[in-house]
């Protein structure tokens, strides 16, 4: 049953863009790795303080994964509770990425 | 498969803390509201919310409650602690709401930070787990760091919580290993079963050096010689209202978790660590009050001062028992009122009007008192009243608390160190008195900076000022609360 | 064969060491940052050590606290470096001296 509401939401983060989001396929985003910077070049130098500023945020929300995976692992003998309590925490950490988004911490320009 | 039981949840042990965190999300939320004019509906929200940490530190005064297997505790030691945090806490916010405007700061994450700073000291007082202690430490000064750079276009700003960042990470790693290597010895890192590992063989050596390097780690966050050197920078480049936090309620707070630690966990090393803590007192008293004599910028001289307070404190620390411990708690009380008054005197007297240069001071030099007696007499009478409860004249708070602190040392038998303590607060009346000396009579040089005092900041100065009167007229009742918080600890 | 639990602690200690040095020595803050993280990780190494002698799953639990904090530590970090590095476009910790005694 789990399994199946797990499959059942990945298909559609998977597909529901697939659908509804825009393509324009730029000759930027057919390169193989597209990261904003030349794939090949002198890796010497400076780049943009934004890419820093992403960073960092990256960071915050990666490193949660490492609640989320145990409680993953464990998640049905952890049952309702666990659940709820799982429910929480994403709840605090949108909270926080609600705040990044209003504050225009994510805005490139 | 075997369903795993939900484990109970005590929300009693932690409800002060919960309430404070929040408030501190509901004015992240606030923040993103349309706009306003001024931020100071989020000053008031964050004040509702500290006020109603400190009623219910109050209302369960008297209550013992323990949770999550022994982490957290919230007995009288905690309760104690959570009012003393709770009022450092509050005259920060009060003091801040019209100083961030004044200084063109305004936001509405500096009332967040200081509601998740206040969380982190208070999960320190009620701490019964190293790990607990490690998050405590690391809730409060990673806000802090933040908040200590919040004048993001003045450099000192930037540079003092460059500082404290690193100097405050780099305990946090000590405090860490040490954590680790004592997990290694005893088994668990819950305080009562170190003791239980203590008793059983004290001079294991993974424990012992688990414990010097965790006491490394507290050195530094109390601010104890020899691990001293980033208070000074610290307070002087941060914006002063955060400044007072620093001095205030994260000293308290690290004092806190050290003495639970020390008196319940470490009980079986005693003789070991009070003669180390000997040499820190000596050392922090006389390197912070020496070194305070040369300063002429008040943020610089008051840091000294500081260091040399957290030397009396270690003097009851070294005294030990229920007098010795409780004589900390009714100092850290006063000295808490005393210290946000001070540097609550020092946000009103900041230079005002017209962008502050990048590079620019405020008012912190002496020489800018100059003449306040006759500028601005309430705010120069409240100065010298905050210094002269600093020096330790009676019949104000700081007296009381010097008189138990050092009484105790005396009758635990400690007597040189009490002389030690003694001339020190002679030393420090010199440097305390050249301010009032200032302020009364100087002429003042050069353009007088003009001052504006405010509805919020003059209840903040009010508040310390009633503080200080209460425990210096009748200081037995807060003796007697101290007594009672630290019961708990000793038995 | 399996390695001894005393060469897992004698690494933790080592890396640990290079960590403390690295902070006194290195003069960039980002380089420094670095090493205290060594340090932190070498704490994490000795707790997931510990924890697997003693049989119990406590020093893993606490080395996912760790973790969390240490990203944390992370961000406000690089934060305070950006900020740093946009007002004075070079990086040494040499260059903070504003403030002297």
């Amino acid at each position: 049953m789990s399994f199946l509401f797990a499959g059942v939401v990945a298909a559609a983060l998977l597909g529901i863009p697939h659908l509804l989001a825009p393509r324009r396929l730029t000759p930027v985003k057919m390169e193989p790795f597209e990261c904003g910077k030349d794939p090949i070049e002198i890796a010497e130098g400076r780049f943009p303080m934004k890419f820093s500023t992403v960073g960092i945020l990256f960071i915050l929300f990666d490193i949660e994964m490492i609640f989320i995976w145990p409680w993953a692992v464990m998640y049905l003998q952890l049952g309702w509770f666990g659940f709820l309590e799982m429910l929480v925490f994403l709840a605090v950490l949108m909270l926080g990425f609600l705040y990044i988004v209003r504050k225009g911490g994510l805005e490139w320009e | 498969m075997t369903p795993i039981p939900a484990p109970p949840i005590a929300w009693n042990a932690l409800l002060p803390i919960l309430v404070l965190a929040g408030t501190a999300m509901l004015v992240l939320l606030a923040d993103l509201l349309p706009p306003r004019e001024s931020k100071q509906h989020l000053g008031a929200l964050a004040l509702a919310g500290i006020i109603a940490a400190l009623v219910i530190a109050l209302v369960r005064w008297g209550t013992d409650v323990c949770g999550f297997r022994d982490m957290v505790r919230l007995d009288g030691y905690a309760l104690f602690f959570d009012i003393v945090i709770a009022y450092a806490a509050a005259l920060v916010v009060l003091l801040s709401m019209d100083y961030l405007r004044r200084r063109g700061a305004e936001s509405g994450e500096y009332y967040a930070l200081v509601l998740f700073a206040a969380c982190g000291m208070m999960l320190l007082a009620s701490a019964g787990d190293l790990i607990i202690v490690f998050l405590g430490i690391e809730l409060m000064s990673l806000s802090l760091y933040v908040l200590a750079g919040l004048f993001k276009s003045r450099r000192q700003s930037s540079e003092a919580s460059m500082k404290y960042f690193l100097l405050g990470v780099f305990a946090s790693a000590f405090l860490l290993y040490g954590i680790a290597l004592l997990f290694g010895a005893a088994g668990s890192t819950n305080f009562e079963r170190v003791a239980a590992a203590a008793a059983r063989n004290p001079h294991d050596t993974l424990l012992l050096i688990g414990v010097a390097l965790l006491l490394v780690g507290f050195g530094f966050k109390i601010s104890s010689v020899p691990f001293h050197m980033w208070a000074p920078d610290v307070y002087e480049g941060a914006p002063t209202s955060v400044t007072a936090l620093i001095a205030t309620g994260s000293k308290a707070a690290a004092f806190a978790a050290l003495i639970r630690f020390l008196t319940t966990a470490l009980r079986p090393l005693q003789p070991d660590w009070t003669a180390l803590l000997w040499i820190l007192a000596a050392l922090s008293m006389t390197v912070g009050n020496v070194v305070a004599i040369a300063q002429t910028n008040l943020k610089r001289m008051l840091a000294y001062s500081s260091i040399a307070h957290v030397g009396y404190m270690l003097v009851g620390l070294v005294a030990g028992g229920p007098q010795g411990t409780s004589a900390i708690l009714f100092y850290l009380f006063a000295y808490v009122f005393t210290t946000a008054g001070t540097f609550g005197v020092l946000t009103l007297c900041e230079r005002t009007g017209g962008t502050p240069e990048p590079d620019g001071d405020g008012a912190v030099d002496v020489r800018e008192y100059a003449g306040l007696g006759r500028r601005s007499p309430a705010l120069a009478f409240a100065l010298t009243f905050f210094l002269l409860s600093l020096v330790g004249i009676p019949p104000l708070a700081g007296f009381f608390g010097k008189f138990y602190l050092f009484g105790a040392a005396v009758r635990a038998g400690y007597v040189w160190l009490a002389v030690i303590a003694v001339l020190n607060s002679a030393v420090a009346a010199y440097y305390y008195l050249r301010v009032v000396v200032y302020m009364y009579m100087r002429e003042p040089e050069g353009a007088a900076a003009t001052l504006a005092p405010s509805f919020a900041g003059g209840l903040a100065l009010a508040i310390a000022f009633i503080g200080i009167v209460l425990l210096g007229v009748m200081p037995a009742p807060f003796v007697e609360l101290a007594q009672v918080a630290v019961a708990p600890l000793l038995r | 064969m399996t390695v001894p639990d005393a060469w897992y602690l004698g690494l933790s200690a080592v890396l640990f060491a290079i960590g403390i040095v690295g902070v006194i020595v290195r003069r960039n803050p980002l380089v420094i940052f670095m090493s205290i993280e060594l340090a932190l990780n070498a704490a994490n190494l000795a707790l997931v050590t510990f924890g697997a002698r003693l049989g119990s799953p406590d020093g893993q639990a606490l080395v996912f606290f760790v973790m969390a904090v240490a990203a944390a530590e992370v961000g406000v970090g690089l934060a305070i470096i950006v900020v740093i590095f946009r007002s004075r476009h070079r990086l040494s910790v040499d260059d903070l001296s504003l403030m002297r005694w």
